[in-house]
């Protein structure tokens, strides 16, 4: 049965409504399991959920192209999977298999994939932003029309390495699209106990660095705002800042208790869930929605699948890889 | 002749004329010249994109160092002195040292950073430390210190040619010395022998060298023939040149301008204590750094380092 819903009003068609629920969907899905995994024990170190975010990575990654470089965080399973990583190689490497995306060095803080631009989740907060002015500076000097993306969270900004990344990008005016994820904490702690300024426009125009505020749980509003920001940046213009307002709905890592923050306050945001969001604000029925979560069960089976068959790196090997052999790549 | 700045200077211009993926940044390496006037004229020569001066930023455009290198280029970072370099140590220990290993082999950091380290100048205790054993501690690294005119500049040039990061320390009394420049490749992690002797094997790099060689020539006024060994590289070790010579001299003194606790010397003489035991004939001593951040006065400051007053003083302790 094919229903008529509000995305044609939009401009979105059909394919792409569900292609997008498909990606939110595919984050959600391996998240839980991911959690489910943690429990059995499969998955151990930390575990940080996406979930609450997605539309964030998501809706991000539809305005990048395969030439552009992604910059991640430690909450990384969202954007690589939005990136295209392949989500057996994500779970093999929080199973810690020589199969992992990462061959098991890194687990679920540090997802890398150079052949897609992805490079990495950087879990000292604020850490990957330096690394994101000079890929971008590598790129400015070689006058390539690329951009990096580099997704920080509201701890971030309080770091020093913020301050000094948005100063060196903006006076050498080089290509960074500045993601900034809020989702209101830093770990336990509000941006209110956190933050002398809640203003990221303003924060930004201190710097002389443009920046729009979106709403973080409409996929469509964070794909054409981050359509804007690297067409600026593609063009020249510097660097750009996007802020996203989001929630992440579990707690900060698997070890945290959540006292913090009210159920109520969790309630509420829930409520604002992106996929719930994008389903009904679509119109996307019943049967279209079984079937890309059948689709996404599909993918998801075969993940787990992938990492629990996955070899385990001979600690033969424990020393490979401290440094390079031969020339650098 | 020509000074180690000037060796240092032409290591740099000879890799940018030779290369266009190398560029320079660092604070003040531009309009100023460099603090200690290293890069003088190279603006000149190579123009402000790749003669970049940096705001005072040490994380920002050391990682930013990092993520050049990433993408291909093979940046020279400048940081001013040691002591400013611990503002940018989350981006060494945390980044440029393990981003190779934690993405699986994937990525490589082929960045050079320079810095002038020590003491000897009367800049207290905030300018004139030595702390290259912080970074020789971290795997993923690699470390160097140049103690000759010619190693100035060969250092520089091999320092660009390895496909990981390096960390080149230049004792900032070394800049006015001078010497002859020499062709040719110099292998990373080799030390050298600067002079033979059969004793006595002092060990030692950087700015320490020439108070060792002072030491040596006065312990050879008594009779004493002391072999020096430069260590140049101070990550890898070249243990295998330090064990031969104390095979020959069968006694060990370490000269490190670092503090005694936790040093390079420490973990030199326990290398030595490890792979040697039978080879010693007396325990492995260490000239260090007094235990004090560096005070400003002359007089202090001469006692909190190591002099050859005190390597001569330890070597005539050690039976004969």
């Amino acid at each position: 049965m094919t229903v008529p819903h509000a995305a044609a009003a939009q401009g979105v068609t059909r394919e792409r409504a569900l292609g997008l629920l498909r990606e939110m969907l595919r984050i959600r899905r391996f998240e839980e399991k991911a959690a489910e995994l943690y429990s059995l024990g499969h998955i151990r170190g930390f575990l940080h959920l996406y979930i609450g975010e997605e539309a964030v990575a998501v809706g991000a990654m539809q305005a990048l192209g395969e030439q552009d470089r992604i910059v991640a965080t430690y909450r990384d399973h969202g954007h690589a999977l939005a990136r295209g990583l392949p989500p057996g190689e994500l779970m093999a490497e929080m199973f810690g298999k020589a199969t992992g995306c990462s061959r098991g060095r890194g687990g679920s803080m540090h997802f890398f994939d150079v052949s897609r631009r992805f490079y990495g989740g950087y879990a000292i907060v604020g850490g990957g932003l330096p690394i994101a002015v000079g890929l971008a500076l590598a790129d400015a000097l070689e006058k390539r029309p690329v951009v990096t993306a580099c997704f920080f969270g509201d701890g971030a900004v309080v770091e020093g390495e913020f301050h000094e990344s948005m100063n060196l990008a903006a006076l050498w005016r080089l290509p960074v699209l500045f993601l900034y994820e809020n989702n209101l904490y830093a770990m336990g702690t509000a941006i209110e106990r956190s933050q002398a300024q809640l203003d990221m426009e303003l924060r930004a125009r201190g710097y002389g660095v443009p920046a729009e505020v979106v709403d973080g749980m409409d996929v469509l509003a964070v794909a054409a705002a981050t359509r804007r920001g690297v067409d600026a940046v593609r063009q020249g213009g510097g660097p750009h800042l996007i802020e996203f307002k989001t929630y992440r709905f579990r707690a900060h890592s698997m070890a945290d208790p959540d006292l913090y923050r009210t159920k109520d306050e969790v309630e509420q945001w829930r409520e604002r869930d992106p996929i719930d969001l994008f389903v009904r604000a679509q119109g996307i029925d019943e049967a279209s929605l079984a079937a890309v979560e059948e689709a996404v069960a599909d993918e998801l089976e075969q993940a787990v699948a992938f990492a629990e068959a996955g070899d385990w790196e001979p600690v033969g090997d424990l020393e490979q890889d401290v440094y390079t052999t031969g020339p650098a790549p | 002749m020509t000074t180690y700045r000037e060796a240092v200077r032409q290591g740099m211009r000879e890799a940018l004329e030779g290369d266009p993926r190398v560029f320079l940044m660092g604070e003040d390496v531009g309009r100023y010249g460099g603090a200690f006037a290293v890069s003088m004229g190279l603006l000149d020569e190579f123009g402000p994109e790749r003669i970049r001066d940096t705001p005072l930023s040490e994380s920002a455009f050391v990682g930013a160092g990092i993520g050049a290198a990433i993408a291909g280029l093979r940046p020279i970072v400048e940081v001013m002195t040691i002591n400013f370099s611990m503002l940018a140590l989350d981006q060494v220990v945390n980044n440029a040292a393990a981003l190779r290993y934690m993405s699986g082999g994937q990525l490589s950091v082929p960045l050079v950073v320079r810095m002038a380290t020590g003491g000897g100048r009367q800049l207290a205790a905030q300018h004139a430390h030595s702390l290259e054993v912080w970074y020789a501690h971290v795997p993923g690294i690699k470390a160097v210190a140049p103690a000759t005119v010619a190693d100035a500049r060969s250092m520089v040039l091999a320092a660009l040619a390895e496909p990981d990061p390096v960390f080149v320390f230049e004792h900032a009394t070394l800049y006015p010395i001078e010497g002859e420049l020499e062709d040719g490749d110099l292998p990373l992690g080799r030390a050298a022998v600067r002079r033979a002797g059969t004793a006595v094997t002092l060990v030692t790099y950087g700015g320490s060298l020439w108070k060792t060689l002072a030491a040596a020539e006065e312990l050879a006024g008594d009779g004493v023939d002391a072999e020096v060994v430069d260590l140049r590289s101070l990550r890898p070790l070249d243990m295998e040149t330090v064990l031969e010579s104390v095979a020959k001299t069968h006694r060990v003194v370490i000269v490190d301008e670092g503090w005694c606790t936790g040093s390079l010397a420490a973990e030199i003489g326990m290398q030595v204590s490890e792979e040697g035991f039978d080879l010693l004939d007396w325990p492995p001593q260490r000239v260090c750094s007094v235990e004090v951040p560096m005070p400003y006065a002359k007089h202090l400051e001469d006692a909190a380092l190591p002099s050859a007053e005190r390597i001569v003083a330890t070597v005539r302790e050690m039976a004969a």
